[in-house]
């Protein structure tokens, strides 16, 4: 038995179910009706709606990111300065509705967001005005940051825990005070978990459907909403190949973006 | 005498219920170059630390000449630290690393370089400005961290453990580096280490500490060849202790024979620890000695034999030039100014007592 006989398997694997789908998407990507070579499904893009939904995937995954990120800092130094006891568990609660179905999760925000739904109700018994972000841009903002919250924590938490305390007392024995060692030494030293938790909270909330089906209602569509329907919908498999192969674009530089930024993987969960 | 620059007044530090320092006194002088040694765990790092600022002492006052600097944050401190792991900045190049105290200050850029170009040649180090931490060994991390620490120009320099991650010949090398820093720059250093040879070879005081409590203040030659009680005249080097009772002045017995010694003023007949070091113990013939014993262990050790004799049911350590065979029969003689006599301690507790300078 050499090491070949147990790599098999796993190559037979990504062939099967990454490598000839890629190649299925390339090939959709690039021919039309008849079979015959377009760039057709590519210039796609250009058309007024397809723009309009790919500039609104793009203006709402950046917010996203942007409240992910101010969210998740303060709360992964908290973390990182607690001691192992205590950490460890509040890392279990951050980490527990992951296990949950995303799906699900989704779909609890859409009964609590509705026009008569939960925090809706709850409002009117304290004669509150109601609360109308279904079906906005807002909620799916909401969605997408409750989402992928735990995905820019847990990079941040685990770069800023690799930063000795020395260095951080080195900073203050040199004279710097609690702003000067943050600005000077804790950030740029957490750069590199801050990059991959942009890159792995961007790129889900770039391609979603889901979130903005259940919670933006039929009325916005995303780029992943358009791509999904020429699939399901349509049956326009080559529009749909051409869309996604333009998205692709952006996610590959962002992954390079993030490999850049993040050369010794100290950024990596877990 | 030169003047305190450093008192330590009475201070105590607990974590939890486990007491690190308890009333710990303790004063530096200005210019001195002074080691806080003992093993693991003895409370050196953490006098240190509360030096520095990054420890706050549960009780006493920290003095920095006539100021109480107990509450004041490190970075308002006029000291600074090399720390045990370098720490250096990984992010920064060499260039940053050292400007990083002077940019604080907002010192010009002029001054920032020539400071640097300064320290750099100080620690043997020209030209790596532009190198990052990380390409550089760990003898050449250590050197640009205390070149990050001494362009601040502060009245004390505190290392812990400075040398303790570097190998054998680099520490030795490292020794003196750094006693030629120190008459170069002229300023305190207050060192912390276990190593009782690095504490031997660099220091104008020594502080043995155990268990939170200071065992012991002098020179290098007073702590090695007075140590004061059992603890230390272990800690420092190898040493024979011996119990023994003194029976008059200059007359103290142990195994069975009388001795003549030089110390006075334990009273007659009073418990006490004999120390010799195995480098004063004499051998000679069995004829006529005062005691004899049998080899029982020769190891070569370079300079000198290291021997084990059995002699009235002592197992003797002695250092000598010359050897003598296992089993071979000797005589072992002491002169009278190599016997150092302790007081016994009284308790478990009393071992770790206060000793008065």
């Amino acid at each position: 038995m050499n090491k070949k006989t147990f790599i098999t398997p796993y190559v037979l694997w990504s062939t099967a179910f990454i490598i000839i789908p890629l190649c299925m998407v390339f090939y959709y990507g690039f021919i039309d009706d008849t079979g015959a070579f377009t760039l057709q499904n590519i210039l796609a893009i250009s058309s007024r709606e397809h723009q309009k939904a790919f500039f609104l995937s793009l203006i709402l995954s950046f917010i996203s990111t942007i409240i992910c990120l101010v969210l998740a800092y303060p709360l992964a130094m908290l973390l990182a300065n607690m001691n192992v006891n205590q950490n460890s568990f509040i890392v279990m609660i951050f980490i527990l509705p992951m296990w949950m179905n995303f799906l699900l999760r989704t779909l609890a925000w859409q009964t609590l967001l509705e026009r008569n739904g939960v925090i809706n109700s709850i409002l009117s018994v304290f004669h509150l005005p109601k609360l109308m972000i279904i079906n906005t841009p807002y909620a799916i903002i909401l969605g997408m940051v409750y989402n992928f919250l735990p995905f820019m924590v847990l990079p941040i938490y685990n770069s800023l825990i690799k930063i000795d305390d020395s260095v951080i007392n080195a900073a203050k024995d040199l004279g710097a005070n609690s702003l000067q060692t943050f600005l000077k030494v804790i950030l740029p030293l957490s750069l590199p978990g801050v990059i991959s938790g942009i890159t792995m909270v961007f790129v889900p909330a770039l391609t979603t459907f889901v979130i903005s089906d259940l919670l933006g209602g039929s009325k916005i569509l995303l780029i992943g909403n358009v791509i999904e329907q020429a699939f399901t919908q349509a049956s326009n498999w080559q529009l749909g190949s051409g869309l996604s192969l333009v998205l692709m674009i952006f996610i590959i530089v962002s992954m390079i973006f993030s490999a850049v930024f993040d050369k010794d993987g100290e950024g990596n969960l877990i | 005498m030169s003047t305190k620059i450093i008192d330590l007044v009475n201070i105590s530090k607990s974590y939890g219920n486990h007491c690190v320092l308890d009333k710990l006194d303790l004063y530096i002088r200005e210019n001195e170059f002074l080691t806080l040694l003992g093993p693991s765990g003895c409370g050196k790092t953490t006098t240190l630390r509360i030096i520095g600022g990054f420890e706050n002492p549960d009780d006493g006052k920290v003095m920095f000449y006539d100021s109480d600097i107990t509450h004041l944050p490190p970075n308002k401190r006029q000291l600074n630290t090399v720390f045990q792991k370098y720490a250096l900045f990984t992010h920064m190049n060499i260039y940053e690393n050292i400007a990083f105290g002077l940019k604080i200050k907002n010192k010009s850029q002029a001054y920032i370089q020539d400071k640097i170009k300064y320290a750099l040649k100080l620690v043997g180090l020209d030209g790596f400005e532009k190198r990052m931490p990380d390409s550089l060994s760990g003898g050449q991390q250590q050197r640009i961290a205390i070149a990050r620490a001494i362009v601040n120009e502060p009245k004390i320099l505190l290392l812990d453990e400075p040398l303790g991650a570097l190998d054998l010949k680099l520490r030795q090398d490292m020794q003196y580096e750094l006693i030629r820093l120190k008459n170069e720059l002229g300023i305190t250093f207050v060192y912390v280490t276990h190593d009782q040879e690095e504490a031997l070879t660099m220091s104008d005081t020594i502080v043995v500490m155990n268990q939170g409590y200071i065992q012991q203040i002098g020179t290098p030659e007073d702590i090695y060849n007075e140590p004061e009680n059992a603890f230390v005249a272990d800690f420092i080097g190898e040493s024979n202790i011996i119990p023994s009772v003194m029976v008059q002045d200059e007359l103290v017995e142990f195994l069975g024979v009388k001795w003549a010694c030089v110390d006075k003023d334990f009273g007659e007949n009073t418990p006490v620890d004999v120390v010799i070091r195995p480098e004063d113990v004499l051998l000679g013939s069995p004829q006529g000695a005062k005691m004899t014993g049998v080899v029982s262990h020769v190891i070569f050790k370079g300079v000198h034999y290291e021997m084990e004799v059995q002699a009235n049911g002592f197992e003797w350590l002695i250092h000598s030039t010359k050897m003598f065979s296992v089993g071979e029969m000797v005589g072992i003689s002491v002169d009278p100014f190599n016997i150092q006599i302790m007081n016994k301690p009284l308790s478990k507790d009393e071992e770790a007592t206060i000793i008065d300078e």
